[in-house]
């Protein structure tokens, strides 16, 4: 053994006074705190967008207010804030080692997110059919239909990937492959693509409703 | 039931607490969307209606990150990071809210003032 060696072989095993080797910083596991760091990166792209949504809104003499009944993104709500409860219920049966149990209320939150998907599609259709693009709108300033698709399409992109990943980890845990703490970061998603939701619904559908 | 990889004293013990908390926030965050819908058929004025939507998003969106992400069993200083990191960036983002306000009703030097010449 050189003496370079023997000197890192010494620096190795010596820790200064109060240092307690291998823990990750604040406690957080790194897949969660990775989670946590994207889930902050994407609120503040999202928060952008609203932002900015709100000053082409206040900008804009001829706003339209097309939406004639709430019933749409009452379901819509509903559906997705049912599918953070059966995701938390499942992240409490991962942590329990509840595997069928995970496994299930995984799918079912799955599902729930299709269906409020399929919704929103359907909903984007009844306006394209009702004459919006993302250039022009028959009700007033075009820049409405830009906006309208561009924050609930970046928000139904995000519940397509949740989709697309609680799939997967669901599958990948009932194969055995995946550990709790998976689920609970695939929950953690889930909780913030709802989350975007509670902000979404009253600043781009309940305060453009028609009076 | 405990969790089996999960230390009793760890803040991650708390997952397994009981069923019926959970069902309890759940009935919250109801209320409070069921709030939104109301406060919007009261038909309010815009700005109005959109301080009180605010205010409910933001509980809404607390109780979320606090009781469904957890937030609220993990150490204090990923904790407090989070939230601090959190308010300043949001709190940063809305002065586009604030500063169209300024450019719509012109003060402070969104409008010519009287008396000075333009170039």
């Amino acid at each position: 053994m050189s003496q370079a060696d023997m000197t890192m072989a010494s620096h190795v095993h010596h820790h200064p006074p109060g240092m307690v080797e291998g823990l990750p910083p604040f406690t957080v596991p790194a897949k969660k705190m990775a989670m946590w760091l994207f889930i902050i990166a994407d609120a503040a792209t999202f928060a952008g967008c609203l932002v900015a949504y709100g000053f082409l809104r206040n900008g804009s003499a001829n706003w339209p207010r097309p939406f004639e009944s709430m019933t749409n993104a009452i379901l819509m709500t509903f559906i997705l804030l049912t599918s953070s409860l059966t995701m938390l219920l499942g992240v409490r049966a991962a942590k329990a080692a509840d595997r069928s149990g995970a496994f299930r209320w995984t799918m079912i939150t799955m599902v729930l997110g299709v269906i409020f998907a399929l919704l929103h599609i359907r909903e984007w259709l009844e306006l394209i059919d009702r004459g919006m693009t993302l250039s022009h709108n028959p009700w007033g300033t075009s820049l409405f239909g830009s906006v309208f698709f561009s924050i609930t399409g970046l928000h139904l992109l995000h519940v397509t990937g949740g989709v697309i990943a609680l799939l997967v980890i669901g599958l990948s845990w009932k194969a055995g492959h995946r550990t709790a703490e998976d689920i609970e970061v695939a929950g953690l998603y889930w909780h913030f693509v709802d989350l975007v939701w509670m902000f979404v619904v009253p600043f781009v559908y309940l305060l453009n409703m028609a009076h | 039931m405990d969790a089996p990889d999960v230390h009793p004293g760890s803040p991650e013990a708390k997952y397994t607490d009981r069923v019926g908390k959970y069902y309890a926030i759940y009935v919250c965050l109801l209320i409070l969307a069921a709030l939104q819908f109301y406060i919007a058929s009261l038909h309010l004025d815009t700005s109005a209606a959109f301080e009180r939507m605010l205010l409910v998003a933001i509980v809404e969106a607390g109780i979320a990150v606090m009781f469904f992400m957890h937030l609220w069993a993990e150490k204090r200083s990923w904790f407090l990071f989070v939230v601090i990191f959190m308010v300043a960036v949001m709190g940063g983002l809305q002065y586009g809210w604030t500063d169209s306000n300024r450019m719509e009703t012109g003060a402070p030097y969104a409008q010519p003032k009287p008396g000075v010449v333009q170039p």
